[in-house]
C-alpha cells in the first residue's frame, strides 16, 4: 500500500494538471455563451443572465456551410479510424503470424514511418493528390491520414497480437476456419481493447488537424470544421461569438467518439482462454 | 473412425532433427499414448498428425487417405490442447458450435451434435457461460466437447490433464477412459505422466530424442522393456540397474561378487551387461547383492529402502510394512527370480531363452 501522504500528493499534482489542461476549454465554452462586449471586458466571468447571448450559436447553426463542415470532419475522422484499424490490424497480423521474405524489412520500414513526420512530404503529397485529381476531396484527406497513422497502429496492434495465445489460432485452424476467418472472428474480437486505444490515438490529431485540410481540401465545400471556423476570423473583423461557439460545438463529436471507444478499452478480455 | 499410419516420418528445424524415422500404426478405435521425457518430440509428432507442424519427409495417412500435405481442417481430426484454447469471447455453446458453423453444417444438425456433447459431458448448466467463468476442469470438458461435436475420425489430446490439480486429474482420467469406450474413437494422446499412459492406453509409444524406443501394451513395457531407456522410464519408482557380468555359459550373472541364475538365449554374448530389476521385485534377505542401507522411507503400507551397492550404485527396495533397518546397516538385496532384465552394451534387451 502507498502511504496516504504520497497518494494525496500524486492526486494533488494530477488535479492541478487537469485544471491547467481544462482551463482554456472551459474559457472557450464559457465565453461562447456571452455577448461580445462581455467577452472582452470580463473574459473570466461565467455566463450570467445580464451578459448571456447565444448569438454565436445562432450564427453557427444558421450557417448551412458549417453543418457541412461538421459532416466533413466526422466523415474524415471516422473513415480514417476505420481504415487505419482494418489495415493496421491486418498488417500487424500478417507481420506477427506469418514468416515470409521481407517480413523483418517491412516491419523496420513501418517503424521508420513512426519516426518521420508525414508533413515533411507535404509538397510531394500535394503533387500526388493533384495528379490523382483528388484535390478538394475528403478521399485525399482520408488517404493521407491513414498513411500517417498506419505505422503506429501496426506497431501497437502487433504487440497485442503477440499476447494472444498461439493455441487459439491453432484451435481455429483445427476447427476448419480459413486464415481470413481466424483473423476476423478470433483475432479481431480479442483485439478490441487495443483497437479502441489506437482509435483514440488516431482520431484526436485527425480531428484537430489544420495542415492537410488547408493544403488538400481548402475550398469547394470540403473544408473540415477546424478549417471552416477560419471563415469567422477576418483580417480586420473577427466574429468571436461565432468562433467560440463553433469551437465549443466541435468538441462534442470527438467527445462522443471517445466515450464510445473508451468503453471498449476493457482489460482482461482474453482471460479464460488458456490457463 | 479410422486407422492412422505414420511412415518414415522425419521432421527437422534447420539442422536439428526432432523426429527421426517414425513408423507407427494406430489401429481403428484404439487408444494410443505417446509418452516420453520433455523435449522427446511427442508433442511435435502429435502436431504433425494434426497438420499444425509441417513434416520434412514421410507420410501420414488417416483412414487410408494420405493427409501429409492437407490443412488441419481437411484431416478429419479434432485436437484438445493443453491450454484448452477456448475462444474467450464466446460462451460454451458457441465455443462448441463455432467450427461447425463455418463448415456449413445445417442449424438443426449443429444443435443436435452440441446437445449430444452437452449430455455426454454434463455441460448443461454451463452452456451460457464464458470460459473465464469456468473452473479448470470445466474448461477441460468444454474443450473435449468442442472436439466431440466435430465427429472426427481421430481425436488428438496434447497433455490435456497437466493443468489440473491432482484429484481432478484422476477424475478426468477416468472420464476420458469412459469416453473412449463410449465413442469407440481412435485417440492419440500425449503425456509425460506414465501413470496416465499405463491406465489409459491400449498401446503405449515410448519416445526419446525424436525416436520411438518401444511400442507395446502397457504391461508388455513393464514386464519386457526393449531397452534400458524404457526400463528406466516405465515403472515408478524406477527400475534398479547395476553393472554385471554374464557368465560364459549364459546361465548366471555375477554382480558385486554374487552369482544370480538367469536364462538367456544362445545368441547372448558373455561379458559386461546391465542387470535391471524393479524395486517391487526384490527383497532384503540373507542372500543377494551386498549393500549398505542409506535411507529408509516409511509410507505406512509399504516402505522404500535406499541402499548403496559396493560400487556406489543406488538400489531401491520396496518392503511391506515398517522395516526395522538402521542407516548404515549391511544388508543383502535379493532380486526375485524371473524378474531379472538384462541389457547389452548398447542398452538393448538380451532376450530370454
Amino acid at each position: 500500500m502507498r502511504k496516504p501522504v504520497s497518494a494525496f500528493a500524486v492526486h494533488g499534482i494530477l488535479a492541478l494538471y487537469t485544471a491547467l489542461a481544462l482551463f482554456p476549454i472551459v474559457l472557450v465554452i464559457m465565453n461562447s455563451f456571452k455577448a461580445k462586449r462581455a467577452i472582452f471586458n470580463t473574459p473570466l466571468q461565467p455566463p450570467m443572465p445580464w451578459n448571456f447571448d447565444p448569438i454565436g450559436y445562432v450564427k453557427v447553426f444558421g450557417d448551412s456551410a458549417i453543418s457541412t463542415y461538421y459532416m466533413n470532419s466526422i466523415t474524415v475522422t471516422v473513415g480514417t479510424i476505420f481504415f487505419t484499424l482494418l489495415f493496421g490490424a491486418m498488417a500487424a497480423w500478417a507481420l506477427t503470424e506469418y514468416k515470409f521474405r521481407w517480413n523483418t524489412a517491412l516491419a523496420i520500414f513501418l517503424s521508420i514511418g513512426i519516426m518521420v513526420p508525414i508533413r515533411l512530404g507535404s509538397v510531394s503529397i500535394i503533387q500526388l493528390v493533384s495528379e490523382l485529381n483528388l484535390i478538394n476531396t475528403l478521399t485525399a484527406l482520408i488517404l493521407v491520414y491513414v498513411a500517417q497513422n498506419l505505422p503506429l497502429a501496426v506497431f501497437i496492434l502487433s504487440e497485442f497480437i503477440q499476447q494472444i495465445p498461439k493455441d487459439l489460432r491453432e484451435a481455429g485452424r483445427c476447427d476448419g476456419l480459413s486464415e481470413y476467418n481466424i483473423f476476423f472472428f478470433i483475432i479481431l474480437p480479442l483485439l478490441r481493447p487495443a483497437m479502441a486505444t489506437v482509435a483514440v490515438f488516431t482520431m484526436i490529431p485527425v480531428w484537430n488537424d489544420l495542415w492537410f485540410p488547408l493544403l488538400l481540401a481548402p475550398t469547394g465545400g470540403k473544408q473540415t470544421i477546424t478549417l471552416g471556423v477560419q471563415q469567422f476570423l477576418g483580417q480586420y473583423i473577427t466574429d468571436w461569438n461565432a468562433v467560440l461557439a463553433a469551437l465549443s460545438t466541435a468538441i462534442v463529436p470527438v467527445l462522443v467518439l471517445y466515450v464510445i471507444f473508451s468503453r471498449q478499452m476493457i482489460r482482461g478480455l482474453t482471460s479464460g482462454a488458456v490457463k | 473412425m479410422a486407422e492412422v499410419t505414420i511412415e518414415k516420418l522425419h521432421k527437422s528445424y534447420g539442422t536439428v532433427e526432432v523426429l527421426r524415422d517414425i513408423n507407427l500404426t494406430v489401429s481403428d478405435g484404439s487408444f494410443v499414448v505417446l509418452v516420453g521425457p520433455s523435449g522427446c518430440g511427442k508433442s511435435t509428432l502429435l502436431r504433425s498428425v494434426a497438420g499444425l507442424e509441417p513434416i520434412s519427409s514421410g507420410h501420414i495417412t488417416i483412414g487410408g487417405r494420405d493427409v501429409s500435405a492437407l490443412a488441419p481442417a481437411q484431416r478429419d481430426i479434432a485436437m484438445v490442447f493443453q491450454s484448452y484454447a477456448l475462444y474467450p469471447h464466446m460462451n460454451v455453446e458457441n465455443n462448441m458450435a463455432f467450427g461447425l458453423k463455418f463448415a456449413g453444417t445445417p442449424k438443426d444438425e449443429i444443435a443436435r451434435r452440441v446437445g449430444e456433447a452437452t449430455r455426454i459431458l454434463q455441460l448443461e448448466p454451463l452452456l451460457k457461460r464464458r470460459p473465464k467463468e469456468l473452473s479448470g476442469g470445466q474448461r477441460q470438458r468444454v474443450a473435449i466437447g468442442r472436439a466431440i461435436v466435430r465427429q472426427p475420425k481421430v481425436f488428438l489430446f496434447d497433455e490435456p490433464l497437466s493443468n489440473l490439480d491432482a484429484a481432478l486429474r484422476i477424475n478426468t482420467r477416468v472420464e476420458i477412459a469412459k469416453l473412449h469406450k463410449l465413442l469407440k474413437a481412435t485417440i492419440i494422446y500425449v503425456t509425460h505422466d506414465q501413470v496416465e499412459a499405463m491406465t489409459l492406453a491400449d498401446k503405449i509409444v515410448v519416445m526419446n530424442q525424436g525416436r520411438v524406443e518401444q511400442v507395446g501394451k502397457p504391461l508388455e513395457l513393464y514386464y519386457r522393456p526393449a531397452n534400458l531407456f524404457v526400463a528406466r522410464f516405465i515403472g515408478s519408482p524406477a527400475m534398479n540397474t547395476l553393472t554385471a557380468e554374464l557368465s560364459r555359459d549364459g546361465r548366471s550373472v555375477s554382480v558385486g561378487g554374487v552369482g544370480l541364475p538367469v536364462t538367456v538365449g544362445a545368441a547372448a554374448a558373455p561379458g559386461a551387461v546391465t542387470l535391471g530389476f524393479r524395486p517391487e521385485h526384490c527383497s532384503i534377505g540373507k542372500a543377494g547383492v551386498p549393500a549398505k542401507v542409506d535411507i529408509v522411507e516409511r509410507l505406512g503400507e509399504t516402505g522404500y529402502v535406499h541402499c548403496r551397492a559396493a560400487d556406489g550404485t543406488m538400489i531401491l527396495v520396496e518392503v511391506k510394512g515398517d522395516p526395522e533397518l538402521e542407516q548404515g546397516a549391511d544388508v543383502r538385496v535379493a532380486p526375485a527370480a524371473g524378474h531379472l532384465h538384462l541389457f547389452d552394451g548398447t542398452g538393448a534387451r538380451i532376450p530370454e531363452a
